[in-house]
């Protein structure tokens, strides 16, 4: 079906700013392919039912928007002290002196820009395979550009239990960085790996996390996604899920412009689990946007998704997560958490929990709550001698505690838990404290 | 053993009551409303267009600003879309082929009262159980101390037959009646409220409504006056490929009450027949509405062939401050049900509530749901939504929350449940929820679950066979809003439900 006039315009112009497709090696095919999607599909648009709340014209521009890079100050870079395997990316660029050496026990890592090259590579069975999977019933247009266009990012295959997490750092140095990257995860039967990831990337960032956990395998995924106030970015996580594997993935968002993340996770085999968290703090001109699609193909499968946003002055956050139940995928468990603190009175929460269950013997549900910070609570604590500003941030500690608990390393949530801590002290609502 | 009558060629034994059997053959009876009435029609040409725009007009009298409206409604629709976001799945419309106009050909010259109208139609609302004779009783209420009066509208096809209780209700200032004597007796009040609430321009539906509307019901409570009885439309499609586009306008001005009630049937045919309804209400200060339906369009054979296409929009405007309305349905009908009745909370400390059960059985498919759109501040709402699905039919639930920035303090609570009996149906939620300040809060609840096994075997163990079993568990499941129906109609529902699961088991 030919696009609509504005669409097909829309993508002309933004493929003009793209590089031409290179014609070498097992990637071109998936890079050709990927396009073709693109093309089919068009870019997405203010009136596309998943983007009716988040406006994607900034990331659809030919150029990003600039966005200067935030200083920490002396604020310890995230995930610092951990026995890891850093890899580090530089405005989406591969930085070989800064990671590490990309060898460890039980993973083999490839920088994609070199395995791109070979004729055959085991990454074919995965690379834009999930995502074009993923297309459908909701199409995901940014996904397949980032397909069509990443040169650069890691195909990971985990054989067996990776004895130290990957470390995934993207730095934001130019204030014009426009990056896309794609990453490829493998987990043979049985494996495990936890992949950590940090930093804002670039001006504008565009990734997407193509992931194969096998029967038995386990994948942990944590995310940090930076504290620039000017950045955008449109991720996306695409999973399958084999019997008995298990996937959990935590993101805390703080600050940036713009965030799209996507999650599009598919249960294939029975007894599989999937917990997607997520914790988002923004103080004024803030856009966040969670859009998840788990699907339940199997038997006995668990799903948990528990998203929390803190928005300020102004903030706007948006949940849109969908339970999807085949029929035969009997014994389901899905559950569904989306809520929201709204701070003053400029903020607003935008949420569309959707449920669509083809079985009968499932237990699903799904709850949405926005509202205010309490204020029998709030004066409780006054009363106890508490300030009001240090009273505020225990209780929207408290309103984040249930995501952060997903978070399975106790460590990590407790840095993370201080890190809150420190950005609430730094951020307040200019109606109340 | 003594025979001592038969009920419908059933021998009644001595010692049954007769109500016991009346009810096991009404829940065994697949769909009780399915007959015919031979009448002959009247009808205008097949197809849509300008000049039959203009037909329709002319049947009814009506004065020139309204046919005006009317084309106007159709130049838009012409060249409008038909929504396809519904979880509906049905195949394409051929809008040209049905009949827009059906009347019986007795209507031709309007009789004065009830008792000038053609006894067969009069047959027809007798043996749906509506009374038309301004009777003190309904069914099911016998030996209450005050008998109840219900006024009634009944609508045929195109056309209203006749309206009860008005000379009691005008005593009152009470105007019930037909819209298209509405045009013609109080044509200020329409002309002001027509199209204020849903306007020609609103959706599909509604703008294909607003070119051919024929017959519905127009209310007006005047200031202060809590209605001296419950008014009701029945409507009743019986002509073959016919389309029903009834419009109906309640308007309830300051402080006043009323409780309003709408069935609806149809035969059972082997085509589907569309009907497109648009209702609205405009509440205005301290005034309340109840408006209750029990959807029982003819929902096609249990292989989905026939039935009722049901698309309508139904919209209540709390105008003025302290305004109520309260809805509720009760959805066992139609092969496909796209219906959203909705509220705009424009008035301060304004309320709206929203009660539903939708049952969706053999092949039926039900999107529906409501919207509560928070304008002034302290306005409430509250949602309750129960579906069922059964066999292979889908059910979704669909609705939007929007508290506006201006909407401080409001609050909203939303529950909506679904039940799946088998493993062929499907059972869907799709909430919007748009929250634009902090100081309301919204809060939103759905579960999805099977009939409880351990609460069937309990009603097995007691010697229930497994259908009552299920009609029971379900009825609990259904309880809260069957609370929130009129007495009469609750004891209808509850009937139905287990009526509409009639075959789902097993």
């Amino acid at each position: 079906m030919a696009l609509p006039k504005a669409k097909e315009d829309a993508l002309s112009a933004r493929l003009a700013g793209l590089p031409a497709l290179s014609g070498k090696g097992w990637i071109s095919a998936a890079r050709a392919e990927a396009l073709a999607r693109l093309q089919a599909m068009g870019l997405p648009a203010k009136r596309d039912e998943y983007w009716r709340y988040t406006d994607p014209a900034s990331l659809n521009a030919v150029d990003p928007a600039a966005a200067k890079s935030f200083n920490p100050g002396d604020e310890a870079p995230p995930f610092d002290g951990l026995d890891r395997l850093k890899v580090v990316f530089v405005d989406g660029v591969f930085d070989p002196q800064a990671s590490d050496d990309l060898g460890a026990e039980g993973i083999r890592i490839e920088r994609l820009a070199d395995a791109a090259a070979a004729d055959i590579h085991w990454a074919q069975g995965l690379y834009g395979v999930l995502e074009a999977a993923g297309q459908s019933p909701v199409q995901r247009p940014l996904a397949a550009l980032n397909t069509a266009f990443a040169t650069d990012g890691l195909l990971i295959h985990v054989t067996g239990n990776a004895t130290k997490p990957v470390a995934l750092i993207y730095v934001h140095n130019s204030d014009n960085s426009d990056a896309i990257l794609h990453h490829c995860v493998k987990l043979d039967p049985g494996a495990s790996l936890t992949l950590l990831e940090n930093g804002p990337a670039a001006a504008r960032f565009s990734k997407v996390l193509e992931v194969d956990v096998a029967d038995g395998a386990s994948f942990h995924h944590i995310r940090l996604q930076g504290r620039d106030h000017e950045r955008r970015a449109v991720t996306h996580l695409f999973a399958r899920l084999g019997a008995r594997s298990e996937l959990r993935s935590f993101t805390l968002t703080a600050n940036g412009r713009l965030t799209r993340n996507e999650a599009v996770v598919d249960l294939t085999g029975p007894d599989a689990r999937a917990h997607l968290a997520g914790a988002a703090v923004g103080d004024g001109d803030f856009h966040h946007d969670d859009t998840v699609f788990i699907t339940h193909g199997a038997e006995a499968c668990e799903s948990r998704q528990v998203f929390k946003k803190v928005l300020m002055n102004g903030a706007t956050g948006v949940f849109q997560g969908k339970i999807l139940v085949k029929s035969g995928a009997q014994k389901t468990d899905g559950y569904q958490i989306s809520q929201s603190l709204l701070l003053d009175e400029d903020s607003q929460f935008l949420a569309k929990p959707e449920l669509e269950i083809y079985a009968d013997d499932v237990k699903c549900s799904h709850g949405s709550t926005s509202g205010a910070i309490d204020e029998t609570a709030l004066f409780y604590l006054q009363s106890r001698g508490v300030p009001r500003r240090t009273a505020q941030a225990l209780l929207v500690l408290a309103f984040l505690a249930e995501a952060i608990q997903e978070i399975a390393d106790e460590d990590i949530a407790e840095d993370i838990r201080e890190r809150l801590e420190r950005w609430l002290a730094r951020h307040g609502s200019k109606a109340g404290a | 053993m003594t025979m001592l009558e038969t009920v419908d060629g059933t021998e009644v034994r001595e010692g049954v009551d007769r109500e016991t059997i009346e009810t096991v053959q009404a829940m065994a009876g697949k769909y009780k409303y399915g007959w015919e009435t031979e009448i002959e029609m009247d009808y205008a040409p097949k197809g849509l267009s300008e000049d039959i725009v203009r037909l329709i007009s002319k049947k009814n009298n009506e004065p020139e600003w309204l046919l005006d409206w009317r084309l106007a409604a159709y130049q838009r629709w012409v060249k409008l879309e038909e929504p396809r976001w519904a979880m509906l799945n049905y195949p394409e419309i051929d809008y040209q082929d049905q009949f827009y106009y059906a009347t019986p050909k007795s209507m031709a010259k309007k009789p004065k009262s009830l008792d000038e109208v053609d006894p067969k139609l009069l047959a027809t609302y007798a043996k749906l159980g509506i009374p038309l004779k301004e009777q003190m009783l309904l069914a099911g209420v016998e030996g209450d101390a005050e008998p109840r009066k219900v006024a009634v509208d009944a609508v045929f096809d195109s056309v209203s037959v006749g309206t009860t209780f008005k000379a009691e209700l005008a005593k009152a200032g009470v105007i019930f009646c037909s819209i298209s004597e509405a045009v013609r007796e109080h044509p200020d009040l329409v002309k002001q409220y027509l199209g204020s609430v849903v306007p020609p321009s609103d959706n599909f539906f509604a703008t294909l409504n607003s070119a051919v509307f024929s017959d519905g019901s127009f209310v007006y409570i005047p200031k202060g006056t809590r209605c001296p009885m419950e008014l009701s439309t029945y409507f009743r499609i019986n002509a073959e490929n016919t389309g029903q586009f009834e419009r109906t306008l309640i308007v309830c001005d300051e402080g006043a009450y009323v409780s309003y009630l709408e069935g609806c049937t149809a035969p059972k045919r082997d085509t589907n027949q569309l009907h497109a309804a648009v209702v609205e209400i405009v509440i205005l200060k301290d005034a309340e509405v109840k408006y209750s339906t029990v959807q029982n369009w003819y929902p096609g054979d249990e292989n989905g062939v026939g039935g009722i296409y049901n698309f309508v929009t139904k919209r209540a405007d709390c105008r003025g401050d302290r305004a109520k309305v309260m809805w509720t349905q009760v959805e066992t009908g139609s092969a496909i049900t796209w219906k959203y009745p909705s509220c705009i909370l424009r008035g301060d400390d304004s309320q709206g509530e929203f009660y539903s059960i939708a049952i969706a059985n053999n092949a039926q498919q039900a999107d529906t749901g409501t919207k509560m759109v928070h304008l002034g501040k302290r306005t409430k709402s509250r949602i309750v939504s129960k579906g069922i699905s059964a066999g292979r039919a889908q059910n979704t639930y669909r609705g939007l929350v929007s508290m506006h920035p201006k909407a401080k303090d409001s609050r909203n609570y939303t529950q909506c449940d679904s039940l799946l009996i088998g493993d062929k149906c499907g059972a869907h939620t799709v909430p919007y929820i748009e929250v634009r300040n902090n100081s309301s809060r919204v809060e939103h609840e759905a579960t999805t679950s099977k009939v409880d096994d351990d609460q069937l075997f309990y009603c097995r163990s007691r010697g229930m066979d497994e259908e009552e079993a299920v009609a029971l568990v379900v009825n609990g499941f259904c309880k809260e809003v069957l609370q929130a129906l009129p007495m009469e109609f609750a004891m209808e529902a509850q009937s139905l439900v287990a009526i509409s699961l009639e075959g789902s088991v097993g």
